[in-house]
């Protein structure tokens, strides 16, 4: 190892001192490869200092530089700093704008080592430039049914504390942008954001994705591992799925909770953390702890702060305020001109159940705007299955349902304009009933017999004797 | 079936959407048909590469960052996506033909 190099790694051991401050920090050496990064930047970035060194800075920033004609190059060939604008995408697909400042690392003698480079998230920047939609108080969050405007007003109640929060809400309601918008309203805003799954990985992933590993802990633990509450500290760790968190993890989980430190997967030494932690789920975890599948105490600890998220289909006018919202988006993002939607369409779906709730309604509106080919959205450019089958419950089991009618019944209504003169035969009433069960099962026999609780050859005798085929 | 690889020089390019080179491989029983096409795409979008995929019929896209929207339309339109790896992306290719490259591999080289 060169004295030069050596010198320079020195400098990479301030990245322990650097750990603490609120940017990322990038040191390299003068081929532009990484020596080190902070805390910071590995939570920004997803990797963890050991595991890049070495590598080219940008496979691992992956930064927009290069396209900017590579200030990095400039700064290690005339050696004064550079501050520029661009922004990176990171291992978890987000695309971040970053204010980034490029600084030479010199010896006594001014002689280039090589450069540091710090990053700064300027996305609350960015926000604040962006068009206010004036439709909410929070960025994403769109809606002006009063449910939503009580959550609107206790956010920044909630930001204001280090409290834990729980968020609970049917699928697709909005659980993760809340989480994001009370982290960024709150003073930890520029610290990370961590966000953990807690139903996508096995429990012995998950228990060191959460609190890390020593190296050496089990086969294949080659290097030091922080874990995501130890890259979240001074921010917030957002544990999605809070309800599939194993029991033993729960158990360690309360432990974090109560004494803000842990033991990482085979180390005797406690690691001190402070990150706020804020879960969500869309179980019903009193439902659990009657089934012995969440601690109780886990979850009073939790429940010091609790936002529930009303399903879509309670939010009084919000389906129409989303509908021409994402109209926009979409005619945006897919150079479309789409001008509205017709009657018939606005109503299919202003009266849809929502299973999916927001993000369903904002695919149904994708795929929408992507199949019209026309300035206006008709009935036919919806999904099929808005049409085939009505569907009445939601798709997670949730506190919010609603005693609706069952899945799959028929649902004739003695008010449609063709039944109104109230004298129909029972001939035609079974007519009606055998013509809505083939729309509802897009003709499939089978199906339709099943909807009326036919079996095949009924269905098959009855259609041949009203001649229906 | 074809994989695309967005390179830059001889790794795999860190940005899918700002991929000035992709190399398209035809691929049969695991086995390379061919030399290895390259094509260039000097200011292209990432929609227009994410067309591209999907007019050359490519079934495995391996790349660097991809954005959440454009890695969830590929997942869509049944393309597999090897992302955020780093390294040389013929050893990237041969990986995903012995069914041993995973999303977020790190390779020598």
């Amino acid at each position: 190892m060169t004295k030069s190099k050596s010198a320079v790694i020195r400098k990479a051991d301030l990245l322990h001192v650097l750990d603490g401050v609120p940017h990322g920090i990038a040191v390299l050496d003068k081929q532009q490869r990484l020596l080190g990064l902070n805390r910071f930047l590995g939570a920004l970035t997803g990797y963890n200092s050991e595991e890049v060194q070495g590598i080219y800075y940008d496979y691992v920033l992956r930064s927009n530089l290069s396209h900017k004609g590579n200030p990095l190059q400039n700064v290690i060939e005339t050696g004064e700093s550079i501050t520029t604008e661009g922004n990176i995408i990171n291992r978890r697909r987000q695309n971040i704008p970053i204010r980034f400042t490029i600084s030479p690392i010199k010896d006594s003698s001014g002689k280039l080592l090589g450069v540091v480079l710090t990053l700064e998230d300027i996305s609350i920047l960015e926000d604040l430039g962006r068009k206010i939609l004036g439709l909410s108080g929070l960025e994403g969050i769109i809606g002006h049914s009063p449910k939503m405007q009580e959550i609107f007003d206790l956010v920044p109640v909630i930001s204001q504390t280090n409290a834990s929060a729980l968020i609970t809400g049917e699928t697709g309601t909005g659980k993760d942008l809340l989480a994001y918008a009370i982290h960024q309203t709150s003073k930890r805003s520029r610290y990370p954001f961590i966000k953990v799954n807690c139903s996508a990985l096995p429990e012995s992933l998950l228990e060191s994705e959460l609190f890390g590993y020593k190296r050496g802990a089990f086969t294949g633990a080659n290097t030091d591992k922080p874990g995501m509450f130890r890259l979240a500290h001074g921010g917030t760790i957002y544990l999605t799925e809070i309800g599939d968190l194993p029991l033993p993890l729960q158990a360690k989980l309360l432990t974090v909770l109560d004494d803000k430190e842990f033991f990482p997967l085979g180390s005797s030494k406690k690691v001190k953390v402070d990150a706020r932690v804020i879960a969500s789920t869309h179980r019903d975890l009193k439902k659990f702890i009657g089934q012995g599948k969440f601690r109780e105490d886990l979850f009073f600890r939790l429940n010091v702060l609790r936002l529930h998220l009303p399903p879509l289909r309670s939010r009084d006018g919000d389906i129409r305020l989303l509908i021409d919202h994402l109209l926009n988006v979409f005619n945006s993002n897919l150079k479309k001109s789409i001008k509205g939607l017709d009657q018939k369409a606005l109503d299919v779906l202003l009266n849809y159940y929502y299973p999916g709730n927001v993000r369903e309604l904002r695919n149904i509106i994708e795929y929408t705007a992507t199949v019209c080919q026309e300035n206006t959205i008709r009935s036919k450019h919806l999904p099929k299955y808005m049409f085939l089958s009505k569907e009445k419950e939601p798709l997670s089991s949730n506190q919010d349902q609603e005693s609706e009618k069952n899945v799959g019944t028929l649902d004739i209504n003695p008010e449609s304009p063709s039944e109104a003169s109230g004298s129909m035969s029972w001939v035609s009433v079974e007519k009606r009933m055998i013509m809505e069960a083939l729309m509802k099962t897009g003709g499939k026999r089978g199906r339709a017999a099943k909807l009326l609780g036919w079996g095949r050859s009924t269905l098959w005798r009855k259609i041949k004797q009203y001649e229906l085929e | 079936m074809k994989i695309l690889i967005t390179i830059s020089k001889n790794h795999v390019g860190p940005r899918f959407d700002l991929a000035n080179e992709v190399v398209i491989a035809r691929v049969q029983n695991g086995q390379i048909l061919g030399e290895p096409r390259i094509i260039l795409l000097p200011g292209t979008s990432p929609e227009e590469i994410c067309a591209l995929v999907i007019k050359e019929d490519v079934s495995v896209v391996i790349c660097g960052g991809i954005e959440e929207v454009h890695y969830q339309y590929l997942i869509w339109k049944k393309v597999k996506v090897f992302d955020s790896i780093i390294g040389p992306y013929e050893q990237a290719l041969k990986l995903v033909l012995s069914d041993k490259l995973e999303a977020g591999a790190i390779l020598p080289g």
